[in-house]
């Protein structure tokens, strides 16, 4: 079953076995911080370590009160909807203005554009200490501190660089001459961008809606400086836990984000398949 | 409009990229309501630019261009009414065969039933009756060329522009498409606006040519007139095969005129296109119309050697040094009787003055 031609050399063969070694060592750097969350996630004691019943497997070491906290404690119950109250309208108006820039910034007669570009992905760049103290400082000029607007507007900027860049990498691929078509079929050029375009890109547009939700969902920075208690969110709160009463509710509600994450990833590798289907780069 | 014929003109259009160089330069065209014309010439003729220009996507720099006698410059692609297939085909790749028929129907709001008995009579057309669930990809070349030309038609457009659409299919396809393309073109009656840099395409489904070259239409007329009459040398060399013989002009006699090549051999010749007595000329003459050993009344012979015999099957095709060019073809039918030809013999050949056009000199 190796994967080795018969004429490889002693340094090929070391090689060979080398890098599956390495591979393996990054993933684990990468994956076993998170990995190990989750089984202490159920712990049945109020500690971050594992106790001895749990290395031992036993029932009584496991439970789910710390999940049971999370969705029962109102601290983290309005944390919770805080963030799902953010996160999808940030993440409605980056994929609006990203998809709308990316579109733009495809066409060759826009002038500037990597000038545009470049101010555009610049959030995602500069770091977020940064923007963050821009905006509160800006935000406090136009009374938007300390809002559920400001925060939203806040995250809305973090989020729109992920969709223009996975927003233009699907457009390039994207056959101009279909709009040409469109066109001399009689098409306007709203009825083409709903009915040709926006079919075809649709892929770029929904992974970048997940950053951008994501980015809003994990973000705490940016929330610390502009949101008010009212719009105390999950990472905050987690933040806020970590300092103050480092209970293991913390290891529940990452488990849950952890989980949202993977089924987020799921749907955006399933979309991205599908349109390949469509594109018929692969068999139906 | 002056003529009621005319489907589309073109009125001293002009279109640069820059601002400093004419792609096309003061084109004049009167196109007539169902004809095939193809516009014909290598690439970076204007040929193109004219056909995007006439379907919207580039705008004139100047001049005018009337469709159905209104002036269109102003108005945008999708409001022209006009067919096109694309080079690549341009199929909407998520839509299945009979949605993408059915596009230009619902944009036009034409009820359901009707939309339903347009694509399959579309589809009938192409021969792709029982393709319609089908998606682009999962069709070969040929099938999704057949699918770009009934969407362009299954709005009844008066007009169907084409852009290189058979570019992209091997030789034995791209011929049985020509034929199929015509004939469409005949039984619908459209008006077809095709473009190629292909002459034997042009020459196929033709009604009248315009070959483009440099920005400028150095012939239109029809596929026999222009291999039989070019009126320039690039016409000549474009359209066909072509021998070259350069000369002086000697003499002009009406209809004809005597030139004198470099070697001193003279030769009549009929005058298409030359500026007058001692001014240089360039004759043009096809390689079939050459005589080897010509009876007695020919009006020129000259003793030339062959270089280099190919065996065609059908005909022999015989490289000769004659008057200097040592690249004279001359084709011989192959009527089985077996001459004896060899290389580095001296044959005399012949051929009537006109066949053997004068024409503007090029180097």
């Amino acid at each position: 079953m190796s994967g080795l031609p018969p004429y490889a050399s002693a340094g090929q063969r070391t090689w060979y076995y080398g890098f599956r070694i390495l591979c393996a060592l990054i993933f684990f750097f990468l994956i076993f911080p998170i990995m190990v969350i989750i089984p202490l996630s159920f712990n049945a004691q109020d500690f971050f370590t594992f106790t001895r019943e749990m290395l031992a497997f036993e029932p009584a070491g496991y439970s789910l009160k710390h999940y049971e906290d999370f969705f029962t404690n109102p601290d983290w119950q309005q944390a919770l909807t805080n963030s799902f109250l953010i996160a999808p309208v940030a993440t409605l108006l980056a994929t609006g203005i990203g998809t709308l820039a990316a579109i733009g910034l495809s066409q060759s007669h826009v002038p500037f554009r990597p000038a545009i570009m470049a101010i555009l992905i610049s959030p995602m760049i500069v770091p977020l200490i940064i923007s963050a103290a821009g905006m509160y400082f800006f935000y406090s000029r136009i009374g938007l501190q300390g809002t559920y607007w400001g925060v939203v507007l806040a995250h809305a900027a973090l989020g729109t660089p992920f969709v223009i860049i996975t927003v233009t990498a699907t457009l390039v691929g994207f056959d101009r001459s279909l709009v040409r078509a469109a066109a001399s079929m009689g098409a306007d050029p709203v009825k083409t961008f709903f009915r040709v375009q926006m079919p075809l890109i649709i892929p770029g547009v929904v992974s970048g809606a997940l950053f951008a939700f994501i980015t809003s969902f994990d973000e705490v920075v940016v929330v610390l400086f502009l949101g008010s208690a009212s719009q105390k969110t999950l990472p905050w709160q987690m933040f806020t836990g970590l300092r103050e009463q480092i209970s293991p509710t913390i290891l529940a509600v990452a488990s849950v984000m952890v989980a949202l994450s993977i089924a987020l990833l799921t749907t955006l590798e399933m979309l991205r398949r599908r349109s390949e289907r469509l594109r018929g780069l692969s068999p139906a | 409009m002056d003529d009621q014929d005319s489907i589309v003109s073109f009125r001293e259009v002009q279109k640069s990229y820059d601002g400093v160089s004419l792609v096309v330069k003061n084109l004049n065209l009167d196109i007539k309501r169902g004809e095939f014309l193809t516009m014909l010439g290598p690439s970076g003729s204007g040929k193109t630019t004219c056909l995007m220009m006439l379907a919207g996507f580039e705008a004139a720099t100047h001049g005018e261009i009337f469709l159905n006698g209104k002036p269109i410059n102003n108005v945008p692609p999708h409001k022209r009414g006009i067919g096109m297939v694309f080079q690549n085909y341009a199929l909407f790749p998520h839509m299945t065969v009979a949605e993408n028929l059915a596009f230009p129907l619902q944009v036009r709001k034409i009820g359901r039933a009707e939309q339903e008995a347009k694509v399959k009579r579309a589809l009938e057309m192409v021969e792709l009756a029982g393709f319609g669930a089908r998606r682009p990809a999962q069709l070969s070349g040929g099938q999704q060329q057949r699918v770009a030309v009934a969407r362009a038609l299954v709005f009844e457009p008066d007009l169907v522009l084409m852009d290189e659409p058979l570019g992209a299919l091997d030789k034995q396809l791209r011929e049985q498409m020509q034929y199929e393309i015509k004939h469409i073109h005949e039984s619908l009656g459209v008006s077809v606006v095709y473009v190629t840099h292909d002459q034997s395409e042009a020459l196929t489904m033709s009604d009248r040519i315009a070959v483009f070259n440099d920005g400028v239409i150095q012939q239109l007329s029809g596929p026999d007139d222009l291999y039989e009459n070019p009126q320039n040398s690039f016409v000549a060399q474009f359209i066909g095969e072509n021998n070259k013989l350069t000369g002086t002009v000697k003499e002009l006699n009406g209809a004809t005129c005597q030139v004198a090549l470099a070697d001193g051999t003279e030769l009549r010749a009929e005058k298409v296109n030359v500026d007058g007595v001692g001014k240089g000329t360039t004759l043009s003459l096809r390689p079939e119309r050459v005589e080897l050993e010509p009876n007695g009344g020919m009006d020129n012979k000259v003793t030339g050697r062959i270089e280099e015999l190919i065996y065609l099957g059908d005909h022999i095709r015989i490289r000769m040094s004659v008057a200097g060019n040592n690249d004279f073809i001359v084709k011989v039918r192959n009527r089985g009787e077996r001459r004896r030809l060899a290389e580095g013999q001296d044959i005399e050949i012949g051929w009537a003055a006109a066949d053997c056009k004068a024409l503007d000199l090029v180097q």
